[in-house]
């Protein structure tokens, strides 16, 4: 197996720095940026670093938004795109549940449980996965899509890939996984 | 028994999943090779999930015990 840091079609990867350059790869596709998905996603990449492993996310369509910063405002070239940013404000602090939504109550609720009960946030979680050095790819095709500039994203990002790097790593990765 | 001196403390009484996992794995780096970890835990999920960790990481599940108050005690030698 090569070594995936030299490979051209996946330059935009670097090794999670907690693996060894023989530690399994995982890798995480994350579509959605509702929260009840964007947990799960942390979750197992966080976890996937503790237990030694090359964790990558690929954040692409609805999961971009997810790496959206919270003061990115009304983001997009033109009035669709702009359109986009309006109903989807994106970041990991503004985040809609898949069902039980309830205008925002859901969200809250869900929220304040997670307090009770000790849980990590979203936030907290994707700050940890930066600061655990789980590769946070986001996908370049969406961004061009809705209008998303680098600079509308978090610091810290690699280089924005495509479907053609993703499918290369998940070929060498032993855990594939798609949220 | 062996005396055990920890290396290492870990309070993790009162985290959820995935925290306790997560930091023990980042204090196992902390220590030498050899070096002791001892940890407690109140999630009831470091039951399964600790000794999976240890096993799937090489590392050395020296001892786990849950106390009258319900606290998990644990205690890993990094390999």
């Amino acid at each position: 197996m090569t070594a995936a840091v030299t490979d051209p079609l996946i330059a935009g990867h670097t090794e999670t720095e907690e693996s060894t350059p023989e530690a399994e790869k995982m890798v995480l596709i994350a579509c959605s940026d509702e929260m009840d998905k964007a947990w799960p996603v942390l979750i197992l990449g966080t976890t996937g670093a503790a237990y030694g492993m090359d964790v990558t996310i690929f954040f692409t369509f609805w999961g971009l938004n997810l790496l959206k910063k919270p003061d990115a405002g009304i983001t997009g070239d033109n009035w669709k795109q702009k359109m986009l940013a309006v109903f989807n404000r994106g970041s990991t602090q503004h985040l809609k549940l898949s069902k039980m939504n309830f205008a925002g109550m859901g969200p809250k609720m869900m929220g304040d449980l997670a307090k009770q009960y000790n849980v990590s946030s979203v936030p907290e979680l994707l700050t940890l996965a930066q600061d655990m050095g789980v590769t946070l790819w986001p996908c370049g095709m969406t961004m061009e899509l809705m209008g998303l500039k680098t600079e509308d994203l978090i610091d810290g990002l690699p280089d924005p890939a495509g479907a053609g790097s993703a499918v290369a790593l998940m070929k060498e990765s032993s855990c594939n996984l798609f949220i | 028994m062996e005396q055990i001196i920890a290396d290492v403390t870990l309070d993790l009484e009162g985290l959820m999943c995935p925290m306790p996992v997560v930091k023990l794995a980042q204090a196992i780096k902390t220590v030498d090779p050899g070096g002791i970890v001892v940890a407690t835990a109140t999630d009831p999920g470091v039951l399964a999930d600790i000794p999976s960790w240890c096993k799937s990481t090489g590392n050395d599940l020296v001892d786990m015990h849950r106390d009258d108050a319900k606290v998990f005690h644990f205690t890993v030698r990094r390999a």
